[in-house]
Formats: C-alpha cells, sequence, structure tokens
C-alpha cells in the first residue's frame, strides 16, 4: 500500500469537499487579532490573500513577528489563545474552513490537511512510541487495524529515508537526532495521504547538510503524490530551493507574490528588495552587504500608512497616509507598493 | 626571530575536554563503568592578531566547549590555552580581561534588570577601566563604538530591538579592552534585515581596534562575508583549517566539501547532489574508529576505517585532516551560474 493508493480520488470525492474548478487553499483577506472583550483589538496579520493550487508549492517569507507562521496557523486552525480569526475566509476545495462544524474540520486535518512544525521534539509526544504516533493518523481516518496501521508506519518510515525502520518504530521521541525526529514529523504528516502540507520552518533547528536531506525529502515527496506545499521560512535562500511561488509578508501584510525566481531577481517590493541585499549570497561572496536601516514595526502601534515607511528609501508623502493595496505589477507578479515603477533592480 | 607581531592572540595545543558519565548510584551499585563523552579530543588553533577566524561545524562538533574553554568559563581536560605575552595554561586576571564573550542570544545574555548604564559602569569600576569620575563619558565613547547614542544608559535591555540589543551585549564586551572577542552566533537569533548590521560592525571593530575575533557560526554565507580564515570542527576535532577564499574554492576534507555542497542557493540551480551525505553526525559517545568521518564519508576506503588522521599542514597555510585530501582537490565543485549573469535561463526552475 502507497500513499497514492490511500488518497485515490475515489477516495476524496467520497468525503466530498474537494471542487476541482477552485484553487485547493484560497485564503481571502484574512484578518488575525488579539484583544476581544473591552481591549482595542490588534490587528497581526491583515487582510492577507493567496490561492495555492493543487500540487503547488508556496513559500512564506518574513522576518520574526510578520504573521507567517501564524497565518499557516490559522490555515491548520490552530491559532494559540488569545488569537482569533477577525475577517476574511480560508476555503479548502471550494469549501469554507472557518465556518465548518469543529468535528468536521478535525475530520479534515490528516487525510486532507497536515503539518509538520519547527520543533519535532515538542511536537512529539515524549511518552509514546514513534511507530505509535504516526500510526495514529491510519487508524484513526482510514479504518485501519492496530497492526495494519503499524505496518504503514514503518512503510513510512522507510519512505522518508529512516534507516532500520522496523527497529526505530518501537524508539521513543527522546531516543532519536533532531534529524530523525523531523523524518517522523513527515512520516506523521503523509501518512494518510493529504493533499495540502503545511511547513513551519522545518529545518531551521536543523544542521545545514541534514537540512538539505529533509529539503529533498520533502521536494520528492510532494512530487510523487502531488500534495501542495505551503512553506514558511525565514531563509530565502531555503525558499529558491524548496518553492515555485513565494509570498512576502511584512508587519502582517503579504506585501509581495509572484515566481521565486522571478521576485528574487527583480522584485516589486522595496522590503524584498532590502532583504535580498541585506542577505548574504554564498555565490556572490564580494558583494556588498545594505542592512534596512531600523527595526520592523510593533503591530500595536502603527500608522495609516504603508508598515514599510519608516524603513523605505523610496517613501513618498503618500505612502505615510495611506496602505498601498497589493496590485498586480506585472503577469504573474503583485506588490504593495506605490513607488514600484522606481524600483531598481538589487545590487 | 619571535616579535610581538607575529605572536599569535591566542595559541591552543592540544586541547581536550571530557566530560565523565554515568556515574550515578545505580551504575555505581551494578558496577558498570562509567562512560566518557570527549566534546574536544586535541585541538590545536591559533588565532592571529587582528583576524576574524570562524569557526564552523554542525551542533555538537564541541565549538561552543572550545569557546567556553578560551573565555575561562569552564577548564580543560588536557592541553593548553595561551595568550599573548602570558605563559602557556596561565589563567589570571589579567588574561580572563583579554578575552571576551558575545552570546548568541542577547535576549537573554543582558540582565533585565539592569540599565545599560550600570551594566557597563559596573565593568569599568570592577576592572579600574578608568578613574570613577570618567565612568560616564567612557560608557557614552563605548556605545558610539556600536553605534548607539548617549541617551540609552538609562533605558533597560526589554526597551531593544534584537539587533540593538546585540550591540549592548558587544559594547558590554568591549568595556574591559579585550584584544580577543569569541563571538558565538552572534547573529543566527537576529532578523535577516539586521544580521548585516552586526556583521558590519565586527568588520569595523577589528579594523578600528585591531581586535581579533573568533566568529562560531553555522551559517557559512555569513562565514564567506566575514572571515579572513576558517577552521572546520567535526565530532571534537579540527578536520581542515584554510584561508576563507581557499576552503570555499577547493575544500580539502569531505565534511567541508559536504557542507559547502548542502548550502541553500539563492540564485537558480539546485544543490549538488554528488557529496550529499548519508546519515547525521554520530553520538559523541560513541565516535566511529579511523577517521571518524569515515560512516558518512562518499570516498572512505579501508584505510580511512583503520587509520585515524592527524591535522597536517598540505599547502601554505592550509591543514587537513583526510587522507585523501589529494583525490579530494581533483573533484571539482559544482558551476552554479548566478541568475543574475544568465536571467533568461534563469526562470526555469530547476525541478
Amino acid at each position: 500500500m502507497t500513499i497514492t493508493d490511500l488518497s485515490s480520488d475515489a477516495d476524496t470525492a467520497a468525503r466530498g469537499v474537494i471542487d476541482p474548478s477552485v484553487p485547493l487553499l484560497s485564503v481571502q483577506d484574512l484578518t488575525l487579532g488579539t484583544g476581544t472583550g473591552g481591549r482595542r483589538p490588534v490587528p497581526i496579520v491583515e487582510g492577507v490573500s493567496f490561492d495555492v493550487a493543487a500540487g503547488e508549492r508556496t513559500g512564506i517569507v518574513g522576518e520574526s513577528g510578520s504573521g507567517k507562521s501564524l497565518t499557516l496557523r490559522a490555515i491548520a486552525g490552530l491559532l494559540p489563545g488569545g488569537v482569533q480569526v477577525q475577517s476574511g475566509r480560508i476555503s479548502y476545495g471550494g469549501t469554507d474552513l472557518l465556518t465548518m462544524s469543529a468535528r468536521r474540520r478535525r475530520e479534515l486535518m490528516g487525510p486532507e490537511i497536515a503539518m509538520v512544525f519547527q520543533e519535532p521534539m515538542t511536537a512529539l509526544n515524549p511518552v509514546m512510541r514513534v511507530g505509535d504516533q504516526i500510526a495514529e493518523g491510519p487508524r484513526r481516518h482510514l479504518g485501519l487495524g492496530r497492526k495494519e496501521a503499524l505496518d504503514l508506519a514503518v512503510q513510512m518510515m522507510a519512505r522518508t529515508g529512516i534507516p532500520d525502520p522496523a527497529r526505530r518504530a518501537r524508539a521513543y521521541p527522546h531516543e532519536l537526532s533532531g534529524g530523525l525526529r523531523q523524518r517522523i514529523m513527515i512520516a506523521m504528516a503523509v501518512s494518510c495521504g493529504p493533499k495540502l502540507l503545511l511547513c513551519d520552518e522545518p529545518t531551521t533547528a536543523l544542521d545545514v547538510t541534514v537540512q538539505l536531506q529533509v529539503l529533498k525529502l520533502l521536494e520528492r515527496l510532494c512530487a510523487d503524490t502531488g500534495t501542495a506545499l505551503v512553506f514558511v521560512t525565514h531563509d530565502l535562500a531555503v525558499v529558491n530551493q524548496t518553492c515555485s511561488d513565494v509570498d512576502v509578508m511584512y508587519a502582517g501584510h503579504i506585501v509581495e507574490s509572484g515566481p521565486v525566481a522571478e521576485v528574487f531577481r527583480a522584485p516589486k517590493h522595496p522590503y524584498t528588495r532590502g532583504l535580498l541585499e541585506s542577505a548574504p549570497d554564498f555565490d556572490r561572496p564580494d558583494r556588498e552587504l545594505v542592512p534596512i536601516p531600523g527595526f520592523p514595526p510593533n503591530v500595536a502601534d502603527r500608522g495609516p500608512g504603508c508598515p514599510f515607511a519608516p524603513r523605505c528609501g523610496y517613501v513618498t508623502d503618500h505612502c505615510w497616509t495611506a496602505m498601498p493595496p497589493l496590485a498586480a505589477v506585472a503577469p504573474g507578479r503583485l506588490a504593495a507598493c506605490f513607488e514600484t515603477d522606481r524600483l531598481g533592480d538589487p545590487l | 626571530m619571535i616579535t610581538t607581531e607575529n605572536v599569535p592572540a591566542l595559541q591552543v595545543a592540544g586541547l581536550t575536554k571530557s566530560y565523565s558519565l554515568g556515574t550515578s548510584w545505580l551504575s555505581r551499585l551494578l558496577r558498570r563503568g562509567s562512560s566518557t563523552l570527549t566534546a574536544l579530543d586535541g585541538v590545536d588553533l591559533e588565532l592571529r592578531r587582528g583576524e576574524v577566524l570562524a569557526l564552523v561545524g554542525e551542533s555538537g562538533s564541541g565549538k561552543s566547549t572550545l569557546a567556553k574553554i578560551l573565555v575561562g568559563s569552564t577548564g580543560p581536560t588536557a592541553g593548553t590555552v595561551q595568550h599573548a605575552g602570558s605563559a602557556a595554561g596561565k589563567r589570571d586576571r589579567e588574561s580572563s580581561r583579554r578575552v571576551q564573550m558575545v552570546f548568541q542570544d542577547p535576549y537573554s545574555s543582558l540582565n533585565p534588570r539592569l540599565t545599560v548604564g550600570a551594566v557597563l559602569g559596573e565593568l569599568l569600576r570592577l576592572h579600574d577601566v578608568v578613574p570613577r569620575s570618567e565612568v560616564r563619558a567612557e560608557s557614552i565613547r563605548l556605545l558610539g563604538l556600536v553605534g548607539m547614542e548617549a541617551d540609552v544608559l538609562d533605558a533597560y535591555p526589554s526597551q531593544f530591538s534584537g539587533g540593538q540589543r546585540q550591540r549592548l551585549a558587544i559594547a558590554r564586551a568591549l568595556a574591559v579592552r579585550p584584544d580577543v572577542l569569541i563571538a558565538d552566533e552572534p547573529v543566527s537569533a537576529l532578523d535577516v534585515s539586521v544580521q548585516a548590521t552586526i556583521l558590519e560592525l565586527f568588520s569595523r571593530l577589528r579594523e578600528e581596534l585591531g581586535l581579533s575575533v573568533l566568529f562560531i557560526a553555522h551559517n557559512l554565507a555569513v562565514v564567506q562575508h566575514l572571515a579572513d580564515r576558517v577552521a572546520v570542527m567535526y565530532l571534537g576535532r579540527i578536520v581542515e583549517v584554510a584561508p576563507t577564499a581557499e576552503l570555499f574554492a577547493s575544500p580539502r576534507h569531505p565534511y567541508p566539501r559536504a557542507l559547502i555542497d548542502s548550502i541553500p542557493r539563492m540564485t537558480a540551480g539546485s544543490v549538488n547532489d554528488e557529496f550529499e551525505l548519508d546519515g547525521e553526525p554520530p553520538s559523541p559517545y560513541d565516535v566511529p574508529a579511523g577517521c571518524r568521518f569515515h560512516p558518512r564519508c562518499p570516498l572512505a576506503d579501508d584505510g580511512c576505517r583503520a587509520t585515524d588522521p592527524a591535522l597536517l599542514t598540505i599547502g601554505p597555510a592550509r591543514q587537513s585532516a583526510c587522507l585523501k585530501a589529494d583525490e579530494l582537490a581533483t573533484i571539482p565543485l559544482p558551476d552554479l551560474t548566478p541568475l543574475t549573469e544568465n536571467a533568461d535561463d534563469a526562470v526555469e526552475l530547476p525541478r
């Protein structure tokens, strides 16, 4: 039995969630914030919209506090306490996840949508054998018996490149290295053959040689099964290696969106350009690094204008008073900047 | 003839650090032998005056243990650390003052209950760096060195962003006028857009103050940008030392070679497959016999499984601990054409 068999089209049609005429995932005007009950609501993510087609690999990049992880968690229905969806729509295969019953939504998590977290040590249950943790989803969602589910777990572990999977399935998380734990998380996430895999900085805690192994594994799994990927990271180079499209987030807004190669070659938003110029590029060691002046704004005390205005070299009076909309600037390219035409290519 | 010019700022010889484990009452009761973890195993290294030497390696390779011994927060099991102008192995107040540390996480390395002025003032008074009447002026001078204004003296660390806190941590390290800075991953906790400002600060301080910097990092793009020389560690040993440009152009040990091939690239072109390593670093409790890299090495043969290679000089200013250093030099690095020079092809994404 393989992942493809488990998630055959007939199976999905029976669940009745996928409408092939709409994008697999569509996030529309999503606003997340804190503060209900007396206190002034503070939006942390504001008006975020993007689509992910079946099989597409989309990266979301941004610095800490940009709202990239919260956006991902909202899709998975795993927002931390105190943060709520204030407006917007998240639809999966044409069905709105936000108005769905909690029970129905839980049914989707695993066989349709799955998530890989940054810290495999805290995301795994420390007192349960890893094989049993992987088998939990298939037992619950695919109706497999204990023995069958465990066999599937061992197969999944083999697929993620874990040596000696039958023996390792009996291990507890603390007995495994960071790279192996992250493979267990990935095996768990893909065990029910999801159509959409959400990854929150899955390689940030890993060493560089192991990071490469895990990125290749994700790429291969997605290519084999046609799984769509939403990949959140702060590392531009990792996005370039993993994704076909990228959304750049700054202070709770998507400020630029487009195919990775084009966005990196000719960014249309000053923040994207600044990020590219400030990050060292291994292939161009002699290039001077240009830091972005200042630091990211506090979401609680933001003005009405563009959130990047205080750090932007292209700022005009208009930028302080109005928020530029995310608009088409070239075929397949979106940017939220009034001055995008003045932007040169990065160094 | 030895002049002060070519005496290294720090000279480390045969440095070994082992931790004894498994001496719990249960182990003693069962008469089990105690196990030993060797975090550093005979490390020789010199930090030259005025250079930035990068120390790279995976987690558990012993980088941070080496840093701790250099600043004196722990002692070695064997081996010596010699500071310029003092006797080998001798640790006194003076040699402690001369080697200062900048930590990875500026959110936890600054006391949240002391103002910036109190942090700097305490050090300046304790070490009698300047007369008491000049403590405030000296604090302002230190802040100026790291690009901050005098008006932050009365502020608390929580009022600053990550990048500013790291500047304060650097100012604190500079307060006692060290000649060596040990920086343990000083930018990896910072946002990408502010990392460049801290890297710039390190280059400037090296030039203005003639500091020698040992820069511990895992991001090779950062290392390439900042360092004059690179030392690569693997499982408690140094496996290669080379000038930065030479290391990245032609690594002579398979581990740094694999590291270079694993770097995610900003420009089009996928990372190279040929040198992808299997598995992960073995446990330091159970170091492989022979060359400690051989279980993961694509070039390993019977010789590598039997012989533990020493760090040997293989060229001017280059050292490698590999029996196949010469063979490796003949395997070319992958050619990755930067996106900017070949824009038309670059839009095609690698699959």
